[in-house]
């Protein structure tokens, strides 16, 4: 049951840890992306599209790469996208940060519900979901040797691609943003823009790049929860606050991508502890439900009496950049 | 020597706007191996100009000669590639990276390795003489350890044209004179340093050549050697104007505030204010000296009841009737009611002492607003107060109805001074009168203050200025750390006296007091 446990929680953390590593990158440009759940989310309904699309045309002959590829492409496609729409509205014409994500976000769920209503009702299925099992089969190939190497096979090696994925992404984020001169400039954007302009950095390509690139890998983890958490079933709404959580989790990372990989299975494992509890009601799930929002508001009370100064958002955080204002 | 021309202007014209011309036909040469000093008042366009060179601005008319070919120089990335790098008033840092990554950031060519531009680093310190640690953190860096970063910065693109934007406004005289040697090696190492000031006693002891610009027009330029103070204000204002303070011996001399073991903590903790104890006398100038944020600003707060103290006693000693007031945490309000007639002139002026969007008669009537039985606010006094001011102390406004935020640096502060004093205070604090204000302006502010003194009231004054201080002050308290580390006297003391003591925090100087 441990085993279960632990792996149900990799599961779980799985999207919130794309949601945070790609809103830490976004953060670090000095943009709060609060559109991140709707960018997930829009990320999600993309590649059901991809995938319903994909599954129609090949009709049973379906080729496991481009049934994970389609897909997998659709989901950056859909939620660089969206995150286009947001560096445009934040970046280019300085619109307040805070307003425009949380826009953002109410689009994108508006968007996703229209898509996946429209998608059941072309389905005619008497059911409020589409399910895509044939695609979710060739995402949740697992590997071959993981069954036969008992409980630490199961915990280490029974996940599908994406996890080690998102896993991957996180590293190469922080080796990124700490070791290169890449991750120099942007984190010296995100601090303190009239430096970085000075210094000869374009302030603007790198806030749009690093939201843009955020947004992708955000838009995965909706892209993780459709077609490996939910084995390829979309319902509207199921999704529910996960992309509030990935915010959260930036928060409880400190900013860091390597801390987001430990802090991705804390917190799944905090969002299925009730389901793991003998002779919880559901008031009392509730209550469990609400234990990453605690933990993160303990670790924002620890860091901000602490004061140090690595541990801080990043300086201009939510603040417009315009040369001219001195 | 023969010298070779660095950088040659060549009627240099830029304009904001239609109206507003900040520099106007321009001619200016700067040799390597010399130090240039560009000599002016506030806006008189020394900043604008050599934003031009260093690639923020862009000239609307007129070129610019680098080595005797002209150059283009669009964004300060151009600047760099002409090898000109300059050091901005406010320091462009990042407060998390460490000095290493704050002088590598933004450099394109190469592979990244912290560790040998580390070396670079260490190895440009050593030959100029510089104090550094690379991997030291900015946040926890004094002013004048951030001033060196960006120094080194400069250097480390290449630079051997070196552009300092007022870079002594922040230290204190040792280090300015620590800043003064490095530039001379860089000198010597045939590198053309251009320095922008308007301290005259640091032009005439660090310059080769002054060249002096008034309303952005280009005065004229002369050798160091050839020139003295009072030749360069006469180019600089474009009259004469008489620079010694005059200050008369104090009158009748009486104890008037007497504070006494005062400390404060500040939110996070700290301790500001450490056991502070002195007393201000009628008639009298206290000067207050001390490294920026050193606690002079909680300490004239804790006098004017806006600070908690977590120790101490503030008297009062009323001079009718001799009773003393302990003004401990009492509010502003409760100390007026009092009857005791404190003035203060806040540093933040638009933030403390007036409301930016506030005309100046509304701005009157923020210190008069409950007088009056009536349930409407009486405007005759402050209006007639307001008109008083802006012709007393000639207030450059279009008139009384204009919010107060408009007006420049020196008539902000005329008009906050102006009514400070109209309340004809027993004690008035003043922080910072004069920054930001021209020659003239801070000579009206000094006048209007020994006016006060005449009247006998009991001034302390917080300055940054040392030569101002002592020549302005009667007594100078020196405050470090929150401490008081020395109270001299002003007619006796020098500046270098004063700043060992700034400099001193540690160990109590109290048996330095004198007077």
């Amino acid at each position: 049951m441990i085993t279960q446990f632990i792996c149900r929680a990799i599961l779980l953390g799985v999207p919130l840890l794309y949601g945070s590593t790609g809103e830490i990158i976004t953060e670090k440009s000095g943009h709060l992306n609060l559109g991140i759940p709707g960018i997930m989310y829009v990320g999600a309904i993309s590649g059901v599209i991809g995938a319903f699309l994909y599954e129609g045309a090949a009709a049973g002959a379906m080729n496991g790469v481009l049934a994970v590829l389609i897909p997998f492409i659709c989901a950056v496609v859909g939620s660089i996208l969206m995150g286009l729409i947001y560096s445009f509205l934040t970046v280019t014409l300085r619109a307040n940060q805070n307003v425009t994500g949380l826009a953002i976000t109410t689009f994108g769920i508006g968007l996703g519900n229209f898509f996946g209503g429209s998608l059941v009702k072309l389905t005619s299925s008497d059911l409020p979901s589409i399910a895509l099992t044939k695609t979710s089969a060739f995402f949740s190939v697992k590997l071959p040797f993981a069954d036969s190497l008992g409980a630490v096979g199961e915990i280490l090696f029974s996940h599908d691609f994406l996890t080690y994925l998102a896993i991957i992404i996180a590293v190469l984020a922080s080796f990124v943003l700490n070791k290169t001169r890449v991750g120099l400039n942007l984190r010296s954007v995100g601090e303190n823009p009239a430096t970085a302009d000075a210094a000869g950095i374009n302030v603007t390509k790198y806030k749009y790049l690093a939201t843009c690139a955020g947004s992708a890998i955000a838009g995965l983890g909706g892209l993780q929860y459709v077609m490996s958490y939910a084995n390829g079933v979309w319902s509207n709404n199921a999704f529910g606050d996960r992309g509030w959580m990935a915010i959260a989790l930036v928060i409880f990372a400190l900013w860091k991508p390597s801390f987001a990989i430990f802090g991705s299975f804390v917190f799944g494992a905090l969002c299925n502890a009730n389901n793991y509890i003998q002779g919880l009601g559901t008031e009392t799930q509730e209550l469990f439900k609400m234990l990453p929002y605690v933990v993160t508001i303990v670790v924002l009370i620890i860091t901000s009496m602490r004061k140090k100064r690595e541990h801080q958002p990043p300086a201009s955080l939510g603040i417009s950049y315009f040369r001219e204002d001195r | 020597m023969e010298k070779k021309p660095a950088i040659e202007l060549k009627n240099i014209t830029k304009r904001f706007g239609a109206r507003v011309i900040a520099n106007k036909n321009v001619n200016l040469t700067a040799y390597r191996g010399e130090i240039l000093s560009i000599l002016g008042e506030n806006g008189s366009g020394k900043t604008t100009l050599m934003n031009m060179i260093s690639g923020i601005y862009f000239p609307d008319e007129g070129q610019i000669f680098v080595d005797g070919e002209e150059a283009v120089i669009l964004s300060p990335k151009d600047a760099f590639s002409y090898r000109i790098g300059m050091i901005h008033q406010h320091f462009k840092l990042v407060d998390v990276f460490s000095a290493a990554e704050n002088i590598v950031l933004g450099i394109e060519d190469g592979k990244y390795n912290l560790k040998n531009s580390i070396k670079d680093i260490t190895a440009i310190s050593e030959q100029y003489g510089f104090d550094i640690q690379p991997e030291k953190k900015i946040y926890s860096m004094s002013v004048s350890e951030k001033q060196t970063v960006e120094i080194i910065k400069v250097l480390y693109r290449g630079a051997d044209i070196l552009i300092l934007d007022e870079p002594t406004a922040v230290l204190t005289p040792q280090e300015t004179e620590k800043l003064f040697n490095i530039l001379r090696n860089m000198r010597d190492d045939g590198k053309c340093i251009i320095i922008i000031t308007h301290k005259l006693h640091e032009v005439l002891s660090l310059s080769d050549r002054v060249a002096v610009l008034r309303k952005g027009e280009y005065v004229g330029t002369v050798n160091t050697a050839e020139t003295n103070e009072s030749e360069l204000t006469e180019m600089m204002v474009g009259k004469k104007v008489e620079l010694n303070i005059h200050r008369s011996e104090p009158k009748n001399s009486v104890d008037r505030l007497q504070v006494n073991g005062l400390t404060c903590v500040d939110r996070q903790g700290a301790t500001v204010l450490d056991d502070v104890s002195f007393t201000a006398k009628s008639g009298e100038i206290l000067g207050i000296a001390g490294i920026a944020g050193s606690g002079q600003r909680e300490l004239l707060e804790a006098i004017a009841g806006l600070q908690h103290l977590s120790n101490g006693e503030i008297t009062y000693i009323n001079p009718n009737d001799g009773k003393l007031e302990n003004l401990r945490d009492k509010t502003p309000v409760q100390i007026r009611d009092m009857g005791v007639r404190l003035s203060f002139v806040p540093e933040d002026r638009l933030g403390m002492g007036l409301v930016g969007n506030m005309d100046i008669v509304d701005n009157m009537l923020l210190r008069s607003y409950t007088k009056g039985k009536s349930i409407f606010l009486q405007r005759k006094a402050p209006k007639d107060l307001a008109m008083k001011i802006i012709k007393d102390l000639e207030v450059v406004t279009p008139g009384a109805n204009t919010p107060v935020r408009r007006l420049s640096g020196g008539n902000v502060q005329k008009v906050l001074v102006g009514r400070e004093i109209a309340a004809s205070p027993t004690v008035l604090m003043v922080a910072y009168p004069v920054r930001g204000l021209d020659i003239n302006s801070s000579y009206t502010i000094y006048n209007l203050l020994n006016e006060q003194k005449e009247k006998g009231v009991a001034i302390i004054f917080v300055g940054e200025d040392l030569d101002v201080l002592v020549e302005l002050c009667d007594r100078i308290m020196v405050i470090g750390s929150g401490r008081i580390t020395g109270v001299v006297d002003a007619r006796t003391t020098t500046k270098e006296e004063i700043g060992l003591l700034m400099t001193k925090s540690k160990e109590d100087g109290k048996e330095t007091a004198n007077g």
